[in-house]
């Protein structure tokens, strides 16, 4: 057996093969402006059993190619399985929206908490952030993480923060620490999530976001808890598509 | 829609350039939500036809009433007795609110975080686009929730004839005596208005159609516990949002008609749904024409609703009003013990609301339950919170949604409800 799963988020487009009991492959290309285009550029040359869509474009490929879908939530928690066979709890943070599930012990989802409407406290918030002080989005983490003390930030809202970093910035204050009190402020509300579904165990987290350093660090010191990060944090979602492609067909949903 | 209805409405003085652009959007609405069903019962062609003549044959017929000698009392709330308004020779209708309308207007006489159902009604009154408000000889208000009651004080210098009524917050001896007190002084009112004096027959009579009206709902209801479910819930949620607006009698003969139908697909093990359907219980605040963005997105995702704890659901027809009195003051005694049941999320302790939705969930054999509070509507807001983890202690799954009428979340609240689904599975 030899499944995909595609993910296409907001961002990137992330693909992965199973066969035969693993990950084989994985691929990714930024979304752009036409992601079904992307999407179909990603499977080129792949051959496979079945393919499963998830992320916020999973209705393109639905549309297009008749592709059963699944949604982020459960995608997410099937990949933190993969690489963390007892996981129950998973924190995600992706380009537009946010999310903390809760499994039992079979791995079923049995509590999910998702930020509604707007891209608070996502991925999107960090690069419009790093932009506004300059600074990569690559780099954000490490130079907030160099920072001794942190300005708060109060808003969640992307508009409403930036022009409060602005009025920040014109009163001299450092760049890095303002950095800082933005990591800050996401890790609040994402605290705040995974502690609203009662989960237990180790926290996984994945999606972009969990590639800066700082935002883990902080996460980890505000839960006084362990959090594991798997190599590619991104791919998460796509390799749980793949899996469910693979185990789960009875119990999809399709339209 | 004919030209008579145009100069109908514009003898309603209703701003027609808006107005079929309100209709345009509905049609279509419509169209995408309720025709692009896969199957449907045959009784709902009865109500395709009433959507389409909603702001039409509908308004001819309640004009029609009125040359004749009838009133019409439009109301905003299910604790607005219909017996009384009937008994007294008038028609009472719900008026309109569901949908997003000349915001820019409505935000000048009400603060912008107002839940969007008091937004709504005061939008379709300063738009210009609701013939049953603009046909109403008395409007009734209620002092439900503080956004209702501060808003009526509003809409009393944008309409003729405003009723407000004092609603009751506690179920308590004294609350019961207001809610009696404050129905006595409606019935005066209505009995002013039309200039007929209610008597022991008439209000009798009046019980019993109202009555027969929820039985036939009861009975749709009931129906709805079979699995394979035999009708959707976007089609069961149409049934109960036009109770509000059409001829008692009739509506009570279609509902039947099409419970026959359901009867016949059950006794055959027929359903439009395949068996096993994740199946769910919807709660909250009511859901008015055309406010079908919530079961529309669960029906797509792989769910049935087989019920709604709501005003425009099972909230708001649950109770018959006892009909064995026979004085007035014993009728009357009755429909406010009818009425006094409704728990609205206005009381406090509102335990009713909670033991009623766990009985639905038993009933109707619900996999979870969808709770649905619109922004800023602090009752159901505040309750949704200690309501979702009750159920969950009891092994529900429940889902909140905080949401409103307009269409920016749908992405959001699809990939939300369908995770949900994936649970039920």
């Amino acid at each position: 057996m030899r499944t995909v799963g595609i993910d296409i988020g907001s961002r990137a487009i992330k693909l992965a093969v199973w066969e035969d009991g693993k990950i084989v492959e994985t691929r990714q290309v930024d979304t752009g402006f036409d992601p079904l285009n992307g999407a179909r550029r990603l499977l080129d040359g792949l051959t496979s059993d079945r393919i499963m869509a998830t992320g916020y474009g999973r209705n393109l490929l639905e549309v297009a190619l008749d592709t059963p879908t699944v949604t982020e939530i459960k995608a997410h928690a099937a990949g933190a399985r993969y690489h963390f066979p007892l996981a129950r709890t998973v924190l995600d943070i992706g380009g537009q929206d946010s999310k903390a599930i809760a499994m039992n012990a079979d791995g079923r989802v049995v509590k999910f908490e998702m930020n509604d409407r707007c891209a608070a406290g996502t991925g999107k918030f960090l690069e419009i952030m790093a932009k506004s002080l300059g600074f990569s989005l690559e780099g954000f983490g490490a130079e907030a993480a160099r920072a001794q003390r942190d300005l708060s930030i109060n808003s969640m809202c992307t508009v409403f923060a930036e022009s409060e970093v602005t009025s920040l910035v014109a009163r001299g204050e450092d760049r890095n620490e303002i950095a800082l009190g933005l990591h800050k402020s996401i890790v609040r509300r994402a605290v705040g999530m995974l502690k609203r579904v009662h989960a237990g165990g180790p926290v996984i987290f994945s999606g972009g976001v969990a590639r800066n350093a700082c935002i883990c660090d902080l996460i980890r010191e505000s839960l006084d808890q362990e959090i594991l990060v798997a190599e590619d944090p991104q791919s998460a979602g796509a390799i749980g598509a793949a899996l469910i492609a693979a185990n789960g067909s009875t119990f999809l949903y399709r339209r | 829609m004919s030209e008579d209805y145009r100069s109908m409405w514009e003898s309603l003085g209703l701003d027609l350039t808006a107005h079929d652009a309100l209709l345009g959007v509905l049609g279509k609405f419509y169209q995408d939500i309720y025709l692009a069903q896969e199957k449907r019962p045959e009784g709902m062609g009865y109500f395709d036809f009433v959507m389409g003549e909603v702001h039409g044959l509908r308004i001819k017929e309640l004009l029609d009433e009125k040359a004749a000698g009838r009133k019409i009392i439009g109301s905003y709330c299910v604790f607005v007795p219909e017996e009384i308004a009937l008994a007294a020779n008038a028609t009472l209708v719900g008026l309109c609110s569901g949908a997003d309308f000349a915001v820019e207007e409505v935000e000048k006489v009400l603060p912008r975080n107002t839940c969007a159902l008091i937004k709504s009604s005061f939008g379709f009154k300063l738009g210009k686009v609701c013939p049953y408000l603009e046909a109403a000889d008395m409007i009734v208000g209620e002092n439900t929730c503080d956004g209702k009651k501060k808003a009526y004080e509003s809409l009393d210098a944008l309409v003729a004839n405003l009723h407000v009524m004092d609603i009751p917050q506690v179920k308590s001896e004294k609350g019961r005596e207001l809610l009696k007190v404050e129905y006595w002084r409606f019935k005066e009112a209505v009995e002013a208005l039309t200039g007929v004096t209610i008597d022991a027959a008439r209000l009798k009579e009046a019980i019993r159609t109202v009555n027969a009206k929820r039985r036939a709902l009861h009975r749709l209801a009931a129906l709805r516990a079979a699995d394979p479910a035999p009708i959707s819930g976007l089609d069961a949620l149409l049934a109960n949002q036009v109770s509000f607006y059409d001829n008692p009698q009739r509506f009570t003969d279609a509902i039947n008609k099409v419970c026959d139908e359901l009867e016949r697909m059950i006794a055959e093990k027929k359903g439009l749904f395949a068996p096993k359907t994740p199946r769910v219980v919807v709660s909250g605040c009511p859901m008015a024409v055309p406010s079908w963005k919530i079961p529309w997105i669960i029906e797509t995702s792989g769910a049935v609703i087989v019920g709604e704890e709501s005003c425009v659901g099972e909230r708001g027809i649950r109770n018959l009003t006892d009909d064995a009195g026979q004085s007035v003051e014993e009728l009357m005694e009755a429909i406010v013990d009818r009425y006094f049941k409704i728990d609205c999320a206005i009381f406090t302790p509102n335990p009713d609301r909670l033991a009623h939705i766990e009985e639905m969930v038993r009933a109707y054999k619900a996999d979870g339950v969808i709770h649905y509070g619109l922004l800023f509507c602090q009752p159901y807001l505040m309750e949704s919170i200690p309501v979702a983890k009750a159920l969950e202690d009891k092994g529900i799954p429940t889902l909140r949604i905080d949401s409103d009428y307009s269409m920016e979340d749908v992405g959001q609240l699809k990939t939300r409800i369908e995770a949900f689904v994936e649970m039920l599975r």
